[in-house]
């Protein structure tokens, strides 16, 4: 047997084994360890998209987050600032109410103290009235308690026109 | 799972076949002559094919297994290899100054066959003849030649080479079933164990040598040719730097399985081949019809040189491999002393180890080579 001389009977049984290895390999084997493989590689490359994905998402759902929380500040500054226009309005209005019912007081007591004076200025003129006539009388009847006298006061009174 | 377990039980009737038939050609009390030690014959002894398998000791106290041997010849017939090795030697004169070589004459069933060089002829007049009459200047005149003359027997016998052929085979099969038992256990996961070191190399077989050489619609239908030509080498080339059985052999250092991995190419590019391909043979665009009658048989040559060249340089690599670390083993045996070894066995064990890169280089280079032949096969016109 030479070094470089093809020798029949081995090439007959390589041909066989070969044939018969790449049959059963190929159907046996190969099939389901590259179905595995195959299979492995696009669960990751599926897997590392979703996290691709859910982290844009993430971001996503951040910047709404972020939004949202600047709406809600704004919103809650603007509820504080008018609740605070709101308050003080309110004491505004308070206040006013109760100058205007201390006004209408005070003009109701000054009405009320007008009109009390006004009876007592009136009171006090007929007490005055009543008090002169009673002084008018007494002095009357000082003076006409003699004819004299009457008829000197009648003199006076008359002068007294004259003079008017 | 039933392939497997039948691959088990085919690996073990292989296994008792070869261990229930061994018989020893131990004949004690024999005196052992001196011979000489002759490197190239033993390195020859040791990276040809044989129809047994030795195992260890000299000429005459030699420990081997005989190997069943399988001829055609007038209807099938077998025997044990012993037959010949246990049979009468012979002498022969193969040239005008008398020098003569041994062949053996079968015994037994091995009967009317003789062997020379682990070749099987049957016998002509009971002796094998390396001469014949050749007519020259019109007087006959006896020609001696190297071989001899009587017919072969075909020859389908399980050689050394036929049997490490099986073993190879069948160890594939026990490291790509475990493999792929495991995916189907599991599922597509992680792999552990020996997928996660054959998965290494299966996926470089699909990704860097098929899918990059290939058109990526195509490269899908020879990945598993591909993977089967891959492992096929490599685990052989591993096997073939075993010492002793089950490796020894020198399966893909042989010219015969080399040759048919290379036509195994051949024939897959061709049957591949579309019409860019075979127009650039016979037809190369944009070159006038002049310069075709040159190129053509460039081309129709240039198919053949490819598988050739695949063909030999695994052979000549591995061939190569075997002879370097014999022949620094070698070096002990002439010089007559152990001490030799401090030199020889690291040198050899440094040339082994390159051997582990050059058994994977080599199947990847075949593979490679293979897919790049294939690629350019089915590759699509873009101009």
């Amino acid at each position: 047997m030479g070094l470089i001389t093809p020798d029949l009977g081995l090439l007959f049984w390589t041909g066989l084994v070969f044939v018969l290895l790449l049959v059963i390999l190929t159907k046996f084997i190969w099939k389901p360890i590259l179905a595995s493989v195959n299979a492995r590689e696009q669960k990751i490359s599926d897997a590392l998209e979703l996290a691709e994905k859910t982290k844009a998402e993430m971001h996503a759902l951040q910047a709404a987050n972020e939004n949202l929380l600047k709406e809600a500040r704004a919103e809650r500054d603007a509820i504080v600032k008018d609740a605070k226009e709101t308050a003080v309005k309110m004491v505004e209005d308070a206040k006013n109410t109760a100058k205007a019912e201390a006004n209408k007081i005070v003009e109701s007591a000054r009405a009320t103290i007008n009109t009390e004076k006004t009876a007592a200025i009136a009171e006090l003129k007929t007490q005055v009235a009543a008090i002169s006539l009673e002084i008018a009388e007494k002095i009357i009847r000082g003076e006409l308690s003699s004819d004299e006298k009457q008829k000197a006061l009648a003199e006076k009174m008359a002068g007294d026109i004259n003079l008017n | 799972m039933s392939l497997i377990f039948s691959a088990k039980r085919f690996f073990t009737l292989i296994a008792a076949m070869v261990i229930l038939t061994p018989t020893y050609a131990f004949h004690p009390g024999e005196p052992i002559p001196e011979e000489e030690f002759e490197v190239g014959e033993m390195i020859m002894h040791h990276i040809s094919d044989a129809h047994e398998w030795h195992l260890w000791g000299g000429h005459h106290n030699s420990v081997s297994v005989y190997l069943p041997i399988i001829l055609v010849d007038g209807g099938l017939k077998t025997f044990s290899s012993k037959h010949f090795y246990h049979g009468t030697p012979k002498k022969a004169v193969v040239d005008s100054l008398g020098k003569t070589v041994e062949y053996i004459v079968g015994s037994g069933p091995a009967a009317g066959y003789a062997m020379f060089e682990e070749e099987i002829y049957k016998l002509k007049d009971g002796e094998l003849q390396f001469s014949k009459m050749e007519k020259k200047d019109g007087n006959e005149k006896l020609v001696y030649t190297e071989f001899p003359v009587n017919a072969s027997a075909l020859d389908f016998s399980i050689t050394k080479n036929v049997l490490s052929l099986f073993m190879g085979a069948v160890l594939v099969l026990l490291i790509m079933g475990s493999v792929a038992r495991f995916y189907k256990k599991n599922g597509p996961v992680a792999p552990k164990g020996l997928a996660k070191y054959l998965e290494v190399l299966i996926v470089m077989v699909r990704d860097d040598i098929a899918k990059a050489n290939i058109h990526h619609h195509k490269y899908q239908k020879y990945v598993p040719y591909l993977l089967t030509i891959f492992f096929f080498i490599f685990i052989n080339n591993l096997l073939g730097l075993v010492p002793f059985l089950p490796g020894g052999a020198n399966l893909t250092g042989n010219i015969t399985v080399t040759l048919f991995l290379a036509v195994a190419t051949l024939l897959v590019t061709l049957f591949s081949g579309n019409r860019n391909y075979w127009g650039h043979i016979f037809a190369m665009p944009g070159v006038p019809w002049p310069v075709l009658i040159i190129l053509i048989p460039i081309e129709i040559v240039g198919i053949f040189t490819k598988p050739f060249a695949l063909m030999v340089r695994l052979f000549a690599n591995m061939t190569a491999g075997h002879i370097i670390v014999l022949a620094l083993i070698s070096i002990i045996f002439i010089n007559q002393s152990e001490a030799w070894g401090m030199l020889s066995v690291p040198m050899a064990l440094f040339i082994s180890v390159l051997e582990l890169l050059v058994a994977f280089l080599q199947a990847f280079l075949f593979c490679m080579l293979s897919a790049l032949f294939i690629g350019a096969a089915v590759e699509e016109a873009h101009h």
